[in-house]
């Protein structure tokens, strides 16, 4: 069984944008809101400073306390690669999912549904990458099969430092951060 | 010129021209004008090329309808620029096409200039206006009264019109409010500059020096590309900013620079350099010119002596030094782009082409390459007229460097009616509210015309101002010229109408064509449509049409963009050398050698204002397009965080800021950060618009350029720096 999952080299990463504009025309996410965003965290007294610039966006966790809240079932984990869903017409909107979530991933969408990222589930249903991965201009972004040791995930996850958001939430986030 | 001389490059052969011939002369096979879209009819995904032109970078796009409705667009793959990447803005295109804050039609000014009222009108009443007017002041003035503002590729057409109208007053801020100094700079030592794109070979370079360039906030989409790519590969990059920018946080070596004194450091860097005999000395023997003054003129500048200037330990001045000089030849000192900071600029520049000669890069890998292009000519229209007045904006050849029009020199002629007076603005797809420091100058100068006209997307300040205003289809709605680029391969790029205008919008060769009709120029058009047009300089060359509609490049083929190991390098300066000492400034009075003169403090209680980009807008264009504004719909104003506590100020609060002219800002957000000096303050360009008509982007955020009231002219070029200005804090707000 595949378990998809992002890999995002924050040396890379110039916090653009790109991710958030590309998501938002690829998936019509309406004006007012975004599924992803950028974080520039900055620690230090000038001038001696570290920032690390993240996307961030749903973490399409392994143990995702918006699945295990919904009352409905609507928010569910697909069966390809374990991708976290809002089925839109179970949603009855009680935002007990926004809640949950610990990243704050989750909007109310305008015609009344919880959304969030699907990683463009449509794309990777047809053999391509989500848009934010295909879009970003430095090529800080890398989607893959987690479960697969010979992925480029895998790979670069064996090779490099890394970590997740929040790991003491006990979420088991999928997106991790090259450090 | 290099002995890897341009003209060796142009020779492309036609290894792609199948279809050509065929095409020639079959004017009835043209289509007369982008079809209109039946959305009922077109079920499904159609992707149509174009090239982006949210700035003016260019990059090959496609673009994706959803059954007839544009739905996104992405980067060409086969485009050389984007490389099937467009960056945020061109991502963000789509929202310039549904932006419901666009001008909708032609409007006449109903009341007093400035007061945004209108009657919507024709456009033949709209042409008709503004032949007249024309006419008339040729008729008192001359032609040459008349000038241009036009800033990218979409200018072209209004160019020739006015060209053939009889004037020569065509000018953008993209020279003296922006790379001008720089150009001069690098002319001055190389002969030649670094044009646009640059031809810097930042994902070769093994050690990249970044003075106040921004790269990443900054989003010219091949130079960020590079640049990732070049941090992957391990390069040690150098930030020279007073504000610990994004490129900062990549960076080996961060440099805290005291705002005004980078000549300090960079003469200072050179002064150790050649001291420690860290140069490229066979570069210098054989291309250097005058190496011996330059090196007695700089030798004073030591580490101990910047420090006081700049604020930089002098030990990090050595190791950085030294770092440069370690990657030679492949260690590339960025000559920036938006160059005009404090009116000593070209100076600056040519610091840094000379800390550039010093590493021996030039030609070399990882330094700057040698830009090649496909050969297409323009096309043969009948000569302009011949004008005895000369240019407006440079009596006496006062500048004597100035190699473009400067915009303010047309300004200034327009305020005092000398050397001869302007009675008529054109302004094209230019903000000169935001682009040219000094609103009040700027609104002065526009009082004293007889006609001001402004085409543009949106309805920008500038064009709140003008008499009559001609609203223009968006890059996804029109054809342009093509593009024939110079860069690390050679290519053409076509624009061509992806959707619909929505309302009454037309492109501007459609706009120029006939305006020229009403002036009687139309021998100027021999071309009925533009489709003619670009199918005759392409056919000249024997590329297809066609293929360019389908492709949305031709590729040329691949040249060598770096010099042979051995090749003697030719320079077009005077000398035919890299003129370390400057005979040329010299002569005009002008320092051979750039000398580093002190800033001016900022006053108690006072900080400089600085102003830069965001990655998600450009200039002050995008702020109402609605993808855009969800990703940043105002600017902050960035305070250290010492002062703000100092103020008692916080992050997100809001606050005024006020010049030393009695200027007052609209309000801005606060950013109380580490991330900047405690001497200056920072914003995004481009926000705090008044025009009402830009509903959007309407008083959010403050506008840099309004409280840009002061401005150094530099002596060489005409430049503006607007680094100049210092404000203070208004609480209450
Ligand atoms: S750099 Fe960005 S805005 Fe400029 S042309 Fe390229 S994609 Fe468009």
């Amino acid at each position: 069984m595949a378990r998809f999952g992002m890999v995002i080299d924050t040396k890379k990463c110039v916090g653009c944008m790109d991710c958030v504009v590309a998501c938002k025309t690829e998936n019509n996410v309406p004006e007012g809101f975004n599924r992803d965003w950028i974080v520039q965290e900055v620690i230090g007294k000038y001038p001696d400073l570290h920032m690390e610039i993240r996307s961030e966006r749903c973490n399409h966790c392994d143990n995702p306390p918006c699945v295990s809240c919904c009352p409905t079932g609507a928010s569910h984990v697909h069966d390809l690669g374990g991708v976290v869903l809002v089925n839109h017409k179970e949603c009855i909107s009680c935002k007990a999912c926004l809640a949950s979530c610990p990243y704050d991933a989750r909007f109310i969408h305008p015609d009344g549904y919880a959304d969030k990222c699907t990683l463009c589930i449509h794309r990777v249903e047809k053999g391509m990458n989500p848009a934010c991965v295909d879009v970003c201009p430095t090529h800080c972004m890398y989607f893959g099969d987690l479960d697969d040791p010979n992925s480029e995930v895998s790979k670069l996850l064996k090779s490099r430092k890394h970590h997740t958001n929040i790991p003491a939430a006990g979420t088991k986030p999928q997106i991790f951060y090259l450090m | 010129m290099n002995s890897l001389s341009r003209r060796k490059f142009l020779k492309i052969t036609g290894a792609v021209l199948g279809t050509a011939a065929a095409l020639t002369g079959t004017a009835g096979m043209v289509v007369k004008s982008a079809k209109k879209i039946d959305e009922a009819k077109v079920k499904g995904i159609q992707k149509i090329p174009t090239y982006c032109d949210i700035c003016f970078w260019k990059c090959g796009a496609i673009a994706y309808l959803k059954n007839g409705k544009l739905w996104k667009v992405e980067g060409n793959p086969i485009d050389p620029l984007s490389k099937g990447r467009l960056c945020p803005r061109g991502t963000g295109g789509v929202g310039a096409h549904y932006d419901p804050d666009r001008l909708k039609s032609p409007l006449i000014r109903k009341s007093l200039r400035g007061k945004e009222e209108w009657v919507e009108v024709t456009w033949d009443e709209a042409f008709d206006y503004i032949a007249e007017k024309m006419n008339k002041i040729k008729a008192q003035y001359g032609p040459e009264s008349i000038a241009l503002f036009s800033h990218g590729i979409g200018g072209t057409f209004f160019k020739h019109t006015l060209k053939a109208f009889g004037t020569q007053n065509i000018s953008a801020p993209s020279f003296a409010q922006c790379r001008g100094p720089r150009d001069v700079g690098f002319k001055l030592t190389f002969g030649e500059d670094v044009s646009s794109p640059e031809r810097t070979d930042i994902k070769n370079a093994k050690c990249i020096v970044l003075i106040g360039s921004h790269l990443g906030e900054n989003m010219h989409n091949t130079q960020v590309q590079e640049f990732a790519e070049a941090i992957e590969n391990g390069a040690s990059v150098i930030v020279v900013d007073p504000r610990y920018s994004v490129a900062a946080s990549k960076a080996k070596y961060y440099l805290p620079i005291k705002p005004g004194t980078d000549l300090a450091l960079l003469l200072t860097w050179m002064n150790i350099i050649v001291k420690e005999n860290l140069y490229d000395k066979e570069f210098v023997s054989r291309y250097g010119f005058g190496f011996e003054q330059f090196t007695a003129e700089i030798s004073h500048y030591t580490p101990e002596w910047a420090y006081v200037e700049t604020g930089i330990d002098p030990e990090l001045i050595v190791k950085t030094a030294h770092e440069i000089a370690r990657y030679r030849p492949a260690s590339l000192i960025h000559p920036g782009r938006h160059a005009t900071w404090y009116g000593d600029d070209t100076q600056r520049s040519r610091a840094i082409a000379l800390l550039n000669a010093l590493m021996g890069n030039w030609g070399v890998k990882g330094g700057f390459y040698t830009p090649v292009s496909m050969d297409v000519p323009s096309y043969p229209y009948p000569p302009y007229p011949e004008s005895k007045k000369g240019k407006v904006d440079n009596p006496d050849n006062k500048y004597p460097f100035a190699h473009e029009t400067i915009t303010n020199g047309i300004r200034e002629a327009t305020i005092t009616g000398k050397p001869y007076p302007i009675k008529g603005w054109f302004v094209y797809a230019t903000n000169l509210i935001h682009a040219l420091p000094n609103e009040e100058e700027t609104i002065k100068a526009i009082q004293n015309l007889d006609l001001m006209v402004v085409i543009d997307v949106i309805p920008s300040e500038i064009a709140g101002w003008a008499d009559v205003v001609l609203p223009e289809s968006v890059y996804l709605e029109r054809y342009d010229d093509i593009n024939v680029e110079w860069f690390r391969e050679p290519f053409v790029s076509l624009r061509q109408p992806v959707v619909d205008s929505p309302h009454d919008q037309k492109p501007n060769w459609w706009m120029a064509k006939k305006l020229a009709e009403r002036l009687d120029l139309q021998n100027y058009y021999p071309w009925n449509h533009i489709e003619e047009y670009i199918e005759y300089r392409l056919n000249a060359v024997g590329y297809s049409f066609e293929q360019l509609k389908k492709d949305g490049i031709i590729p040329g083929e691949k040249q060598p963009i770096f010099t042979e190991e051995g090749a003697l390098l030719e320079f077009p300066t005077p000398s035919g050398k890299v003129e370390f000492y400057s005979l040329q400034l010299a002569g005009a009075g002008f320092d051979p050698v750039p000398k580093y003169t002190k800033p001016q403090e900022p006053p108690p209680g006072y900080f400089r204002l600085l102003y830069g980009r965001a990655p998600v807008h450009s200039f002050g264009r995008t702020q109402s397009n609605r993808v855009l504004m969800d990703m940043m719909d105002e600017n902050e104003i960035w305070i250290n965080s010492d002062i703000a506590h100092r103020y008692g100020l916080k992050s997100g609060d809001y606050i005024k800021l006020k010049n030393i002219d009695g200027i007052v800002s609209n309000k801005i957000k606060v950013k109380a950060t580490e991330r900047i000096r405690t001497d200056c303050v920072y914003m995004v360009h481009g926000f705090g618009h008044n025009s009402k008509m830009l509903k959007g982007a309407y008083m959010k955020g403050a506008s840099d350029a309004e409280l840009i009231t002061q401005y150094v002219i530099d002596p060489l070029m005409g430049g503006t720096g607007m680094n100049v200005n210092f404000v203070t804090f208004e609480v209450e707000v």
